[in-house]
């Protein structure tokens, strides 16, 4: 039989966190710090809503873009929070999670050759996407002496004749790191200079922790050359509804909307009618998650100061990314060794970009007790490292 | 802003009242002293009364019943509720009292215990009192939810070992 399998698909690298994952799934009790959704359940008014949509059989395909009344809370909500202004009736479109929205957006831009410059580290997905789409990535590495922010230097450095777009996502996983007004208008002038489009991925942007969240799509002249992706799964503990959705000007829209028509159809009806009601009722399920995750964040990083862990301070997302380089080990090896000795799942950096094999993304979406238990041991499984001549 | 740190102290503490001083200071960004002393105060201002274990005795062996009570009373002139509410509240076996606005005056909820020791409080020791004017028993059947935690479901971690 002949191999029916595509080039394209075959060079991608299969996830750096599948192989961890196989390991830790045969290992009973552990203590997984390695999971990149919320702890929390859908907020019960939330659920609710889509049991009663199930109840009165609201089970057909919704219009391609998604519900009307979803998109105009979208809008609102988008409106009401970062300032920014879409028409709901051609500037939306509700994906199936963020991720089937940078896949579409990619695949929307990209011509063959076409180069994608991204910050690495960064979520799993954006490589390969690039690829799938014919397109080139180009990863910016960036490390914690910049707490991993995008400058306009490593942007520069990047592009050449061929880059088209700028895909990034702040809040980031698996860094924790945020972008704040002043990197932004330095990244969007640089955007503007070479007539770039950007792809700005802001899953996590109800979770910051340091003032407002502000999209690079806020700068003077960016809207429109802006794809804006968010979704429910961080903000609304909803990972399991696959629910996300896209902001573009309608002459870029009309293009996501053609794929993601042909692709998908429609986003889950019954998730669409429960995204409704966390929009309209959900701040302060946000503001009740957002306030424990931060005391999270603040414990880990207390905790690491102990064990004399340098990390950079994260002001976003529910993850912390310490630097592990003293151990002269691959963060792949760390994480190996680490869950071999005192059951502890936590993410190699490098499953996040090469980049990132100096780190280990540590997820704070767990209750204090568990960081407790799993800090404890953690200090313990270094201190014995520290002890070992190398 | 004392009372801001106050506030996060207590919700803290109201949802784990094992977290000590220190872990508490490094979840809020707080000085680890400075919260002992404020939580030491608290304490003493009887703002915290007490650190409890939270036990669902339907999973013991235990066979006592909780009841709950409506009191209606007479208030006397110069003494109002409060007066009443002693006479009640000294007893051990009062677990919670409340005065209450609506149809009745007082909810008396009783510590876990048989039918005969309930019968016999409120008939000799509650009923009995001058100022009470009427008693209505409840008997609680099934504990769901007490203190924001369900007594049906513990609940359990869903989510993969790890993911993106």
């Amino acid at each position: 039989m002949r191999d029916f399998i595509c080039d394209k698909i075959k060079k991608i690298k299969p996830s750096g966190i599948r192989r961890l994952f196989d390991i830790a799934n045969e290992i009973q009790d552990v203590i997984s710090l390695g999971v990149g959704e919320p702890d929390f359940d859908t907020p019960w008014h939330v659920r609710e809503e889509g049991m009663y949509a199930l109840q009165k059989g609201r089970t057909f395909y919704t219009s391609n873009a998604g519900l009307p009344e979803l998109r105009e809370e979208i809008c609102k909500n988008i409106k009401r929070k970062y300032g920014l202004d879409y028409d709901s009736k051609n500037e939306v479109v509700v994906t199936i999670g963020g991720s089937e929205a940078i896949d579409i957006a990619l695949r929307a831009l990209l011509d063959p050759g076409d180069e994608v410059v991204y910050p690495e580290p960064c979520f799993v997905s954006y490589q390969p996407c690039i690829l799938l789409s014919d397109g080139v990535p180009v990863p910016i590495p960036l490390s914690a002496e910049t707490e991993f922010r995008l400058t306009p230097e490593k942007l520069e450095a990047a592009i050449t004749g061929k880059t088209k777009a700028l895909l990034m996502s702040y809040p980031s996983n698996p860094t924790g790191a945020i972008m704040e007004r002043e990197d932004l208008e330095k990244i969007a002038e640089v955007v503007l200079r070479h007539d770039l489009i950007v792809i700005t991925d802001e899953i996590y942007s109800e979770l910051s922790y340091k003032g407002t969240h502000i999209s690079i799509a806020n700068m003077p002249g960016m809207q429109e050359r802006t794809i804006l992706i968010n979704g429910f799964s961080k903000a609304y503990a909803m990972t399991g509804w696959r629910l996300g959705y896209a902001l573009a000007p309608a002459h870029i829209m009309e293009y996501l909307l053609k794929i993601h028509q042909f692709a998908i159809m429609s986003a889950p009806t019954v998730s669409q009618y429960a995204a409704i009601s966390a929009l309209r009722d959900g701040d302060k399920d946000i503001e009740m998650m957002k306030a424990s995750y931060d005391q999270r964040r603040r414990f880990l990083m207390e905790s690491f100061r102990e064990m004399g862990l340098p990390c950079f301070e994260p002001y976003g997302a529910f993850y912390v990314f310490p630097d592990i380089s003293e151990f002269g080990m691959t963060s792949e090896d760390f994480c190996t060794a680490f869950l071999k000795a005192e059951n502890v799942a936590v993410v190699p950096g490098s499953a996040f970009g090469e980049c990132g094999d100096k780190h280990v993304r540590i997820s704070y979406a767990y209750s204090v007790d568990t960081l407790k238990e799993a800090m404890k041991r953690m200090a313990r499984f270094i201190e014995g490292l520290r002890q070992q001549p190398f | 802003m004392e009372k801001e740190i106050r506030k996060k102290i207590l919700g803290i503490l109201e949802k784990d009242a094992r977290l000590n001083a220190k872990d508490i200071a490094s979840m809020l960004g707080c000085d680890a002293d400075e919260t002992a002393a404020e939580i030491n105060a608290m304490e003493k201002e009887n703002i915290i009364c007490g650190y409890h274990a939270f036990i669902n005795w339907d999973k013991t062996d235990d066979e006592k019943i909780s009841a709950l009570i409506e009191l209606k009373v007479m208030p006397q002139r110069g003494n109002g509720f409060d007066k009443i509410a002693e006479k009640i509240y000294q007893f051990p076996e009062v677990e919670s009292l409340y005065l209450m606005s609506g149809g009745y005056d007082f909810t008396v909820i009783l510590k876990k215990a048989s039918m005969k020791e309930i019968a016999f409080f409120v008939s000799s020791k509650l009923a009995v009192i001058d100022e009470v004017q009427s008693t209505a028993t409840h008997i609680v059947l099934v504990r769901y939810k007490d203190h924001g935690t369900s007594f049906i479901e513990p609940h359990k971690d869903l989510r993969m070992v790890v993911t993106p």
